[in-house]
Formats: structure tokens, C-alpha cells, sequence
């Protein structure tokens, strides 16, 4: 059993790739890999294109993070998703991008270009003309009285857009096929060759509700691939944003999930807690969803003594009056009659698709970033990683209550230990091309960030990999032999996003 | 003279019921946002709506045939004439003979058949499913109703219900096992023709989980308007309903003068502010139930009800 780090020493390593490594591979060694994804020893972090390159990040749990890379002869390459299918979207989303032609991919339909973009192919040398469309032909399921149902990509309530075709024998759902990229914004695009600073805003807007994570991610990139050391007393402000908003999002989360089951008190209780983290987040960092607070090199704001109190008496305020919503949901059986068992995510599934965050973690996938990764304040800090197996509704929502409960913990730890000192350093120009990558704990799971940077410190090309990406379809998976009328209540524990996929 | 009197009583209350069903929507939104520590918007937004609807243009699918454009119509009227035929602060009004148990329940179902197939009329996939889901419901529903009349009928013995009132305002009524379970379930049965929690949600955005919205999606301006003052004049003739006849006290003749029937018609408006609380107050605590669980709860309200009957049977031949 070859393990990563093997792979990548015995291959044309690049250099300065940080903080983990990279290298060019032959066909040989990229098939190799592809049988230990298969086999389920290692996992896929993320696959993105480049004109005429395919890299792979990948995770081997007991050596770390590696990326391998393979020069695409003719635009072709040998496919991943023909195996091991958590890759097959993203192969999707490469081919519609950079027009690189998975070798064997089954499923060749197109995945983010809807055929409205007036180019073919936006992120090659040469964009092509736009290839007619043709008509988006969904998955067939077949037996007596089934019947289709077109949901979307237009709501009846004021959500982000997304195409979910459900089969449905009766109410039963036979099969779910989502169709997504609505919401396109051409993002790598529009970073590369885009400075270091507008790049970060650009990051920063991938997925509203994840700006800080996404901030951070890609300043972490930036700062390991200029070899730049963030002030400490920035690196711990960051932990302390990315805190606050994992718990804005669970919080509001719980809440929702419970309305979908009709439940509006629970929903009501945790708008009124999450309303006051955002204020909290307001007082102290001058941003209510702290965007554009996170820069490469440090962070932008640095929170006074009115700021800190603020977030201090937060914290008091919600783990006074948290325990009581807890227990509301514990003990309402309506509510438990419509959660317990509804939406299993099996266990192997989640772990074929490394799903991060709640989503993983309900059905057994041991993994955050924080903790296994051990960024820095994290390695300094006391938490636990709460993991369930039942991979229920029901679970999702635990998993999200002892997450509030150990973001609280670290935000008082964060508070206790905050050094002094500066929160912005400079960057020095780097004096070639540089690359950096990084993995962050979000609150939806880990967001990948790949970056490098050329000689003219312009971003040259930028890759931002949203959790969703392996999320999205797992909900699939998770809803089949459900009724109709419970996938609201299962999209909403799931809560991927569409903007940060669709990019 | 009299007989003008008589017809002045029986238009107020046609119009007063009219007049009242969207301030009583109204009033169980604003409890119900109050509840959840929301301001809510004011308790005459429902006529807002209705009066915005109104002057909207209607937007009709290409397919949609005359039934989709007069199921509105025949639904509004069906279900007035229903709300106009409980007895509200009086009895014994000039249509009261007319105001059979049984011809509501007959009102209400015809009503139901053609919004059934309204909604499957113009095709989409959500009008079928609130269909199918509705007729679900309604099939087990109805047999409850009709079990909770034949108590009634028993008890009292008439299924007209002015005479149904009066007798249960009679000293003579007793304390019934049968009526209590006749309560519960009318209660049970209130709740899920009128699509409120933990049946249907009234207030959801979720397609996928709609009965009674998903039926309706499709209509728009005036059509929409009528639909909707419909579904505020049902759940006031439910709790017409309860309260005539569970709740008698402060019910007047219609022949008692102007005062009397003042009276009548406040403690008609103090027992609507109750059960309205009362409504706002269970749905909040709540969630809403499976689909499949919908059958178990009616079920649970057929076999009450059919208990209820029962039990009138066995204690008569004792």
C-alpha cells in the first residue's frame, strides 16, 4: 500500500508549493491513486483544472494533504468519476470550464454551463463560441405509477435557486436528481489576474454565509504560498470570526429546521439568538457578517474593549437561554416524530465523499479540519469534535447543538487569551511563482483554497472548493425512500449551499 | 313587520359572517406571531390582502378550462352559504330550517370536489399532489362528520341547528360521554378541513409539503381572492360551529329584541376570541405531522366519533 507522501517523492515535484506538496505524475501514478481512492484509503479533497493540467488534492488520513498533478495530452484525461464517483461532478464542472476531457466520465452532460454564457469553455486561453444547448436529459427511473415532479430552480419562498427532479412512486421518492449552477458568478475567472486584494473580496463573496471562512481560506493560501507569518494576535481574531459565524449558522440552522416541520417557536427563539451574534459580530468587528474582515496578512479590524464585552456578554446571554431551546426540541414529540429516522445518510457514503461538517460527522465521518489539521489558534485551543452515526435529521441537528456548544467554549477560551500587539503585516512580492494551499473548517464543512500567484504578484490562477461540492450528492442519496413532502425538512439539514458550488 | 325583522337578522348575520372571516384570520395570525415573540402585521391585513387581490389582474394558464375559472366562484358561494346557515348570536332565523347538519357537511364536500379538480385541472405537478393529498384527508374526514352528526342527531334529535342548539342550551342535555368524544372529535375534523397545523401548514413557503396551497398555486388575482375568503369563512363556520353547538350560552331567538340579540352577538364574538386563541396556542406548540401520519389523526377522530355513537346505543337500550 503506497502511501501519499511515497506517491508524490517518487514523481516531478514543483517547488514552492506550500504547506503541503505537489507533484507532476505520470498516468501510471495518477491510476494508482485513483485505486486508493477507490479502495477507500484515501479521500478526495478536491479536483480543478488549469489549461491543459488536472490536479487532485488528496487526503491521506494518517500522512496529511498532498496534490498531484497530470498534463493533459490533447485535453483529455483519464477519468476518476468512472470509478470512484464523488469526482464526477467536479469533472463536470472541468469539463464546462476548461474544456479538459475526462476519458471514460459516464455521465458527459454538462454541469455549470447551462448554455447561457455566450462563450464556450471561459477559462481557457481561448474561450470558444457557444455550443447549442442541448436539452438537459435527466436520469430515468422506471416501473408502473411513477411520476415526475420539476421543482424549481424558482421557489415559492425566497431561497437560492436549484432544479430538483423527484421520481415518485405515490409519495415515495424513487429517485432525486439535482441540477445545479444557477447561480454561476465565474469567480476563478474573474480572479485570475486580479490583484491579491481584490482577489480576497472576490473569496470573500463565494458563499455569503460562509464570507469569514472563505476569507480565511484564502488568506491562509495566500500567506503559505508568500511565506508570510500573520501577527498572533490576527491568527487568534480570525478563530474568533470564524467562531461567531459557525455559531450565526447553526443557530439560524436549528431554527430552520425546525420551521420546515412547521414549528415556528423554535425558529422565532434561535432568529432572536443568532440576530444577536450578528450584532455582537457588529460591535466588535464593524461588519455584522464580518466580510471583508480577513485579508492576507491579518485582518482588518481589531475589535476595542466595547467590542470584546460585547461578544463576552453574548456568550453569557446565549448559554443562559440555549439549554432551554434544546430542551424544546428534545422534548417536543411532534417535532422528534418528524427528525428521528427521516433522511438517513449511510456511513460509507459519507465517507466515499468525505463529507465535511455536520454532514459527515452525523453519520460517522470523524473529520475537522480544526482538530485534524490542527491550524493555527486551533492546536492551542481545548474542543471536542462531536460525531454521531445515526446520520438522521435528527443527528444534524445534534451535531449542530454540541457545536454551538463548543464554539461557545472557544470563543471564551479565544476571549481569555487574545495576545496584543498588531493585526496587519505586508506581503512582501514574491520573486516567482508561488503557490499555497489551504483547507479551513467552515461552518458547513472544510473549504479548500488553491492558489498560485505569479511573478507580477497577480493571482494566476485560484481554485475555492465549497463543501457542498460532496454534499450535494449525498442529499440525493439521503431522500431516496422518503416521502415527498419530507425533503424540505432534509434539504434543510443539509443546508448546502448553491452559491459556493455553483461559484 | 316581523318578517322584516326576521330577514334584516338573517342578512346581518349572512354579511356579518362574511365581514368577520378575514378579522378572524386576522386575529389567530396575530396571536400566533405573538406567540413567537413577532410583531405580526396588523389584524386587518387579511382585508388588505383581499381588497389587493382583488384588483390585481388574473393570470390564467394557457390550458386552464371554464372549470378553473368558475371553481372559484362556486367555492366562495358553496361555503357562504354554509357559514351564513350556522347559527351565529341567534337561532330560529327565517332560513334556519334550511340549516341542516347535514346539508353543511353536503356544502363543504362539493366545495372540496371542485377545488380538487381545479387543481389537477391546469396540469402541474403540485395541484395533482395537494389534490390527491386533499381527497386523502377528505376521505377520511367526512365519515368522521357524519359520525358527529349522527351523535348529535341522537342526542338531540333533529340535525337542524337551531333545534341542535337549543337543546343543548336545554338543562335537559346532561353530561354525555358521547358529546365529549363528539368534541374532541369535531375539533380533530375543524383542524384538518381547514388546513392548519399539524395537518397542513397554512403559512409554508415548502411546495412539496402543501395540501391546501399547492391546490391553489396556480390561482391569482380575483380568483385567488374568492379562494381565499372562502378558507376564512370555513374556519368561522367550524367555530360557528363548535360554538353553537358545544357552547350555547348567549345564544338568542331570533324573535328577542334588539338588545337581546346585541347581547348574543357579543358573546358570539367573546367565544370566537377563544377558540381563536385556543387555535393559535395549539398550532404554535406544535409540529406539523407526516403525511402519513394525517390518516392515523383522522382515523383517531373517525373512531372517536363512531364510540360516540356507539355508546349513545348501548346506554339507550339499558
Amino acid at each position: 500500500m503506497p502511501a501519499l507522501a511515497d506517491l508524490i517523492e517518487a514523481d516531478r515535484q514543483v517547488e514552492h508549493h506550500a504547506p503541503w506538496r505537489r507533484a507532476v505524475v505520470a498516468p501510471k501514478a495518477w491510476n494508482l491513486a485513483v485505486e486508493q481512492l477507490v479502495a477507500g484509503r484515501w479521500s478526495l479533497l478536491g479536483l480543478w483544472g488549469e489549461p491543459g493540467k488536472v490536479h487532485m488534492a488528496l487526503l491521506d488520513e494518517a500522512q496529511g494533504i498532498g496534490v498531484i498533478s497530470l498534463d493533459c495530452r490533447g485535453g483529455r484525461y483519464p477519468s476518476i468519476g468512472q470509478y470512484h464517483p464523488p469526482a464526477l461532478r467536479l469533472e463536470r464542472a472541468g469539463a464546462d470550464l476548461f474544456g479538459l476531457a475526462p476519458q471514460g466520465l459516464p455521465d458527459t452532460r454538462r454541469w455549470l454551463d447551462h448554455g447561457q454564457w455566450g462563450i464556450s469553455h471561459p477559462l481557457t486561453a481561448r474561450p470558444g463560441v457557444p455550443a447549442v444547448a442541448p436539452s438537459y436529459r435527466f436520469l430515468t427511473a422506471e416501473g408502473e405509477n411513477l411520476h415526475q415532479i420539476p421543482v424549481g430552480p424558482v421557489h415559492a419562498g425566497i431561497i437560492e435557486p436549484g432544479h430538483f427532479r423527484f421520481t415518485a412512486g405515490g409519495e415515495t421518492v424513487v429517485r432525486l436528481e439535482e441540477r445545479l449552477g444557477y447561480v454561476h458568478k465565474g469567480i476563478e475567472s474573474l480572479m485570475a489576474g486580479a490583484p491579491i486584494e481584490r482577489a480576497a473580496k472576490l473569496a470573500g463573496r463565494t458563499s455569503g454565509d460562509s464570507t469569514v471562512a472563505y476569507s480565511l481560506a484564502f488568506a491562509r493560501a495566500v500567506e503559505a504560498a508568500l511565506g508570510v507569518a500573520p501577527p498572533p494576535r490576527a491568527i487568534w481574531l480570525r478563530a474568533l470570526m470564524a467562531e461567531l459565524e459557525r455559531l450565526a449558522n447553526h443557530l439560524g440552522d436549528i431554527g430552520a429546521i425546525c420551521n420546515d416541520a412547521a414549528f415556528a417557536i423554535m425558529h422565532a427563539h434561535c432568529g432572536v439568538l443568532r440576530e444577536r451574534v450578528l450584532r455582537a459580530a457588529d460591535t466588535a468587528f464593524g461588519h455584522r457578517l464580518m466580510r471583508d474582515r480577513i485579508l492576507p496578512g491579518g485582518t482588518a479590524s481589531d475589535p476595542n474593549e466595547a467590542g470584546t464585552d460585547a461578544i463576552r456578554s453574548l456568550v453569557a446571554e446565549i448559554r443562559r437561554r440555549f439549554p432551554h431551546l434544546v430542551e424544546l426540541y428534545d422534548n417536543t414529540a411532534s417535532l422528534q416524530d418528524r427528525t428521528v429516522a427521516t433522511g438517513r445518510l449511510k456511513g460509507e457514503l459519507a465517507r466515499q465523499y468525505a463529507a465535511g461538517g455536520y454532514v459527515g460527522r452525523a453519520s460517522g465521518r470523524d473529520f475537522d479540519a480544526r482538530r485534524d489539521l490542527a491550524y493555527a489558534p486551533y492546536d492551542q485551543l481545548t474542543f471536542d469534535v462531536p460525531v454521531l452515526q445515526e446520520g438522521d435529521v435528527n443527528a444534524r441537528v445534534w451535531i449542530r447543538v454540541r457545536e454551538v456548544e463548543q464554539s461557545l467554549s472557544l470563543v471564551e477560551q479565544i476571549l481569555g487569551r487574545l495576545p496584543a500587539g498588531p493585526t496587519l503585516v505586508e506581503a512582501a512580492a514574491p520573486e516567482g511563482p508561488r503557490e499555497g494551499m489551504a483547507l479551513v473548517e467552515g461552518f458547513r464543512g472544510d473549504i479548500l483554497a488553491w492558489l498560485r500567484i505569479g511573478e507580477d504578484g497577480l493571482i494566476e490562477r485560484c481554485h475555492l472548493r465549497d463543501p457542498s461540492w460532496f454534499q450535494w450528492p449525498l442529499l440525493e442519496a439521503a431522500i431516496e425512500g422518503n416521502i415527498v413532502a419530507d425533503f424540505p425538512l432534509c434539504n434543510k439539514s443539509f443546508n448546502c449551499s448553491y452559491s459556493g458550488h455553483d461559484l | 313587520m316581523a318578517v322584516i325583522f326576521e330577514l334584516a337578522v338573517q342578512g346581518a348575520q349572512m354579511f356579518s359572517v362574511l365581514l368577520l372571516a378575514p378579522l378572524l384570520i386576522g386575529f389567530v395570525r396575530k396571536v400566533k406571531a405573538r406567540l413567537v415573540r413577532r410583531q405580526g402585521p396588523s389584524v386587518i391585513q387579511p382585508y388588505r390582502d383581499l381588497a389587493r387581490l382583488m384588483r390585481k389582474e388574473v393570470v390564467l394558464a394557457d390550458n386552464a378550462s371554464w372549470l378553473f375559472r368558475v371553481t372559484p366562484y362556486l367555492i366562495f358561494a358553496a361555503t357562504w352559504v354554509a357559514a351564513a346557515l350556522v347559527p351565529t348570536f341567534a337561532t330560529g332565523l327565517e332560513f334556519s330550517w334550511a340549516a341542516d347538519l347535514i346539508v353543511i357537511v353536503a356544502l363543504l364536500g362539493s366545495a372540496r370536489f371542485f377545488q380538487a379538480l381545479a387543481g389537477m385541472d391546469v396540469g402541474t405537478s403540485f395541484g395533482g399532489i395537494g389534490a390527491s393529498r386533499e381527497v386523502m384527508i377528505a376521505s377520511l374526514a367526512e365519515p368522521a362528520m357524519l359520525l358527529i352528526v349522527f351523535s348529535l342527531a341522537l342526542v338531540a334529535g333533529a340535525t337542524q341547528l337551531s333545534t341542535v342548539a337549543a337543546f343543548m342550551g336545554s338543562p335537559e342535555v346532561g353530561l354525555r360521554v358521547s358529546l365529549g368524544m363528539s368534541l374532541i372529535a369535531l375539533v380533530m375534523v375543524a383542524i384538518a378541513e381547514n388546513a392548519r397545523i399539524p395537518v397542513d401548514n397554512p403559512a409554508t413557503h415548502l411546495e412539496l409539503t402543501m395540501v391546501h396551497e399547492a391546490m391553489i398555486l396556480e390561482y391569482s388575482g380575483r380568483h385567488l381572492a374568492m379562494i381565499e375568503l372562502a378558507s376564512f369563512l370555513k374556519l368561522l363556520l367550524y367555530m360557528s360551529l363548535i360554538s353553537c353547538v358545544f357552547l350555547p350560552w348567549g345564544l338568542e331567538s331570533a324573535g328577542a329584541g334588539p338588545k337581546s340579540l346585541a347581547v348574543g352577538a357579543a358573546a358570539y364574538l367573546g367565544k370566537l376570541a377563544v377558540l381563536a386563541i385556543l387555535l393559535a396556542v395549539f398550532e404554535t406548540a406544535v409540529a406539523k405531522m407526516r403525511v402519513f401520519r394525517v390518516p392515523d389523526f383522522l382515523g383517531a377522530a373517525l373512531m372517536l366519533a363512531l364510540l360516540g355513537t356507539l355508546l349513545l346505543f348501548v346506554s339507550r337500550s339499558l
